[in-house]
């Protein structure tokens, strides 16, 4: 076996580029490709012919713009990721883009960096961008930073320009509890400080004695390893491909092995490792943080996608509401109540911002005012969120993987944020204190929490003709597109069938109406806005629907769809007050037979005068504070 | 010009037939470099990766060019899954793979228990159809860009519509090409096949687009973070079957050749070479600055080439 250098290239060290567009990060980075010979032969001499046929003056940054728009536009599409080697180790360059629109990009590159090289121009000193990337590397939790004052050439190597932006920047660091490893003066375009020290001219900065770029990234460490962090094993899926029952997933933290009691959260179910699972390897009997393994368990459990194993002590916390600090790509605002989708490590919930604490301007660090409701495109802010179901996390400064997550924007992902502040609870004495909201009997409110919004009985009553389906299916759409869980109830999909039995003598009518409420109180103990429409005539009826619904727990409200007779038979959309009028159809309700109008109803809507969607809109504005939940669960 | 294969010069005069009957296989010598520590975290995440695609999309599918890089992700999908590769895996079919590829394809297929589908964009080959106006496309009659646009693009999106498939999982690498660079690991893409290098989804913290409207498709890039010497590496540390024309033999001038990428026979080329093993190849790799598809004739026939290809759907 050949041995080829003293190279560790086990250590390959990933590192982001950032800075104000045009400050010189591609100029840079072509440079230090240049002088640590790291090019295909005949690159250079190839790009420079390209150049001279096109008239263009030859720029380091072409080795890296290889895309036709990008040398047409002169910046930096997107997060290239290229390699190079110093003597001392590999290097994995990931050229974030300046231009502001990039953020999602300059996100996508810095978040699996392990260091930055952060580029200030000295001619134009720290600008709205140097501010931004600087608190957004400390937000992803960089902290090996070097900053390059790059152009010095263009003011004259003069040391004052540089101390000048030294202090400044140091300053702003500061105030976001960051602090640069290094700051060095540069002229990217003259290799200058770059990588070499002699470039065979005089040294135009005698003045800066310290460490070139690369001398800094070689003094980075390597990331570290999560090894020694409890253990923190998300499961990814399950997998029956044969009798074996496999638990897949990628060790996030810590280490486990055979014969380990593992606790699955959210819950407190436990299982015994029995085996993990490897193909064409030797035997193995632990594992650690890093690898991607499948393990069997001694006992069947039911368990998927989602679960946060670990060991019984510290376990995760487990919480459905959490404070963190967000920042927000998406291509629309991020509005307080909106449904979205939050991921973290395999787990995937419904998520709505609560509360928004406050704002950040990233690139000034002042607070905006956090109660405009939303939090817009290239927004940091500090928010509470809640989750539909538990969610296991730890906060980011204890396992910064597990105190992570993603927004989603529609299929993408829209927006990250790291959790901090979460109590952690004993996990190892579970039974003597009712600690887990997931043990035990479903409350009502448990039931609300995971839908995000109480159930109710809306109870429509009114003339034939009054408008109450169209009310109904109008509402339910609304309440739906909202992303509540609703149902109508209506003589469609009753009389058919539960109530196939009941005609229309009086008797079956009051029967009628009985059993309506019956299903209704159900549903609505289920966590579904229920709504009925049947005209209901008699006081005596609603007033029992009604307290079938309130022995049941369950909120109930009487909506009087009111239109005068007149029009209502005006309307006759089915044809029935004819039919009445002529003796067709006997006892019809409003010609031949009563309507007890509400007395007290919660809502009366005129839809003799207003719109449905006027309609609709008075029962919504009533109905969404009273449904609304926004308690923590107990626990 | 009629193209027969005995002719190309540098398969018939260079690089030698391989032993008949034997199939064309090389089973590398299992050897843990010390060198090779890092394979395990690219392993892990490419595994991890599999698994994310596996879990999400409904129809996936795996292509295979039975070149090293996607002998490594059959290879990952086994660990991944435990033996198992619940998936199925596709050829396109060029009509011009080396007889030697194809007799390597049946071996594996055998070897691996492959569930594989076949595809020819028999049409285009044919000149009928869509192809009717335009005639037959081959390497006779058309330019290396458009054959491949037409034999593997284009042949893809047929099986594609015609199988429904939601996500492939490519062994695409970020260090081949300038245009990979650009990947994400999860990369959308559109009804036409377009690939919107300008507007991708943000990625970060292993968080993936792991949904797509019906009609389009996900590239899942199981090896994106790989380089060719990686590859190589893991091979030899793991004892991955691969063809045997990636190693050097004899040519009738004396010199010995070997191919380092291995696409359709008339444009692929082979280079002069003494790495017979594998540590040989990663000895060259480290010596060499010309790039690995330097031998493609299709990557250098026009400027942006490539860039060309991939903005249309090739992988």
């Amino acid at each position: 076996m050949t041995q080829q250098s003293s190279i560790d290239q086990t250590r390959r060290l990933r590192v982001v580029f950032v800075g104000h567009v045009d400050h010189g990060k591609s100029t840079l980075i072509g440079r230090i490709f240049y002088d640590t010979k790291s090019l295909p032969d005949g690159k250079v001499e190839q790009m420079q012919a390209a150049c001279a046929a096109e008239n263009m003056e030859f720029e380091y940054s072409f080795l890296l713009d290889a895309l036709l728009e990008e040398q047409a536009q002169n910046i930096t599409i997107d997060t290239t990721q290229i390699q190079f080697k110093t003597a001392k180790r590999p290097y994995v360059i990931i050229d974030a883009p300046g231009h502001k629109e990039f953020l999602k990009n300059m996100i996508t590159g810095a978040a699996s960096a392990d260091a930055a090289v952060l580029l200030i121009a000295a001619n134009e000193g720290i600008r709205e961008q140097s501010r931004r990337h600087g608190y957004l590397l400390s937000l992803l939790g960089i902290k090996q930073v070097v900053v390059a004052v790059n152009k010095m050439d263009l003011v004259d190597y003069k040391q004052e320009v540089f101390d000048q932006v030294v202090r400044d920047y140091t300053a702003f660091l500061k105030e976001i509890g960051m602090e640069a490893r290094q700051f060095v003066p540069v002229s990217a375009r003259n290799g200058t400080n770059v990588a070499l020290r002699d470039l065979g001219v005089a040294n135009p900065m005698p003045w800066y004695t310290g460490p070139t770029i690369t001398d800094t990234l070689d003094s980075f460490e390597p990331p570290k390893s999560l090894t020694e962090l409890p253990l923190r094993f998300p499961i990814q899926d399950v997998y029956r491909f044969d009798d074996r029952r496999i638990f897949a997933g990628r060790i996030e933290a810590g280490s486990l092995k055979v014969g380990d009691t593992l606790i699955f959260s959210p819950g407190s179910k436990t299982g015994v490792i029995k085996s993990i699972e490897v193909w064409n390897a030797p035997e193995k009997t632990s594992a650690k943080a890093g690898e991607s393994v499948g393990i069997t368990l001694t006992e069947q459990l039911f368990i998927e996608r989602g679960h946060l194993a670990s060991h019984q002590t510290d376990a995760p916390i487990e919480s459905n509401r959490f404070k963190a600090r967000v920042f927000w790509m998406g291509k629309s605002n991020l509005a307080i109540g909106q449904r979205t989708k939050l991921k973290l490590t395999t787990q995937e919930l419904d998520a709505e911002i609560v509360s928004i604490e406050r704002i950040i301007d990233a690139s000034t660090l002042e607070a905006l005012p956090g109660d405009r409701g939303y939090i817009a495109r290239n927004d940091v802010a500090e928010v509470t969120i809640q989750v539909r179901g538990a969610l296991a996390f730890d906060n980011a400064d204890r396992n910064a993987l597990l105190g992570r997550f993603v927004l989603l924007d529609g299929r993408q992902v829209g927006g990250g944020g790291i959790i901090f502040g979460g109590t952690y609870s004993d996990r190892t004495q579970p039974k003597s204190a009712n600690i887990f909201w997931s043990e035990g009997n479903v409350t009502p409110e448990q039931r609300y929490a995971r839908n995000g919004h109480k159930g109710a009985v809306v109870w429509l009553t009114g003339l034939s003709g009054s408008g109450k389906s169209t009310v109904a299916r109008a509402l339910e759409r609304e309440l739906f597109n909202l992303g509540i869980q609703t149902y109508i109830l209506d003589g469609d999909n009753i009389r058919h069938g539960l109530n196939s039995n009941l005609g229309f003598s009086p008797e079956d009518r009051v029967e009628n109406i009985r059993r309506v409420a019956e299903v209704a109180k159900l549903m609505a103990g289920a966590g579904v806005v229920a709504i009925t429409a049947f005209i209901s005539p008699y006081q005596a009826d609603r007033r029992k629907a009604r307290t079938i619904a309130c022995e049941a727990g369950v909120d109930f409200y009487e909506i009087h769809v009111a239109a005068p007779l007149e029009i209502c038979e005006q309307r006759d959309p089915k044809g029935l007050y004819k039919k009445a009028r002529t003796g067709e159809i006997k006892e019809f309700t409003g010609i031949s037979a009563p309507y007890e109008a509400p007395e007290s109803p919660e809502i009366t809507v005129a839809t003799g005068n207003q719109s449905v969607a006027e309609s609709v809109a008075q029962i919504l504005v009533f109905l969404r504070q009273r449904i609304k939940v926004d308690a923590e669960f107990e626990i | 010009m009629n193209l027969d294969f005995r002719d190309h010069p540098a398969y018939s005069k260079l690089y030698p037939a391989p032993v008949p009957n034997v199939p064309p296989v090389f089973f590398p010598e299992k050897i843990a470099r010390g060198d090779a520590a890092h394979l395990d975290a690219l392993e892990a995440q490419s595994i991890f990766l599999i698994r994310e695609a596996f879990h999400h999309f409904k129809k996936i599918c795996m292509p295979w060019s039975m070149g090293k890089d996607s002998n490594v992700l059959i290879w990952l999908t086994r660990k991944a899954f435990s033996g198992h590769i619940p998936y199925p895996l596709l050829h396109i079919d060029t009509t011009y793979e080396f007889p030697e590829m194809i007799a390597y394809r049946d071996w594996a297929v055998e070897y691996h228990g492959l569930n594989l589908i076949v595809k020819i964009n028999e049409d285009a080959r044919a000149g009928r159809g869509a192809y009717a106006e335009r005639g037959p496309i081959g390497y006779d009659t058309t330019d290396p860009v458009t054959v491949t646009h037409e034999l593997k693009t284009v042949a893809l999106q047929q099986v594609m519509a015609e199988n429904q498939w939601d996500a492939l999982i490519t062994g695409i690498r970020r260090d081949e090409d300038p245009t990979r660079a650009k990947e994400r690991y999860f990369s959308p893409r559109t009804k036409d096949f377009e690939w919107d290098y300008k507007d991708q989804p943000p990625e970060f913290w292993n968080q993936f687009t792991t949904s797509c409207a019906p009609g389009e498709h996900v590239r899942v890039q199981a090896l994106l973070d790989w380089t060719e010497r990686d590859i190589w590496m893991y091979i030899q540390k793991e004892g991955i079957p691969i063809p045997q024309m990636y190693f050097a033999r004899k040519g009738k001038d004396g010199n010995k050749y070997r191919f380092r990428s291995l696409g359709c026979w008339p444009i692929s080329g082979p280079v002069e070479s003494e790495a017979d093993t594998i540590d040989g190849i990663i000895e060259e790799l480290a010596n060499t600055k010309t790039s690995e598809r330097a031998g493609r004739a299709q990557d250098h026939h026009e400027r942006n080439a490539m860039q060309k290809l991939r903005a249309k759907g090739f992988m």
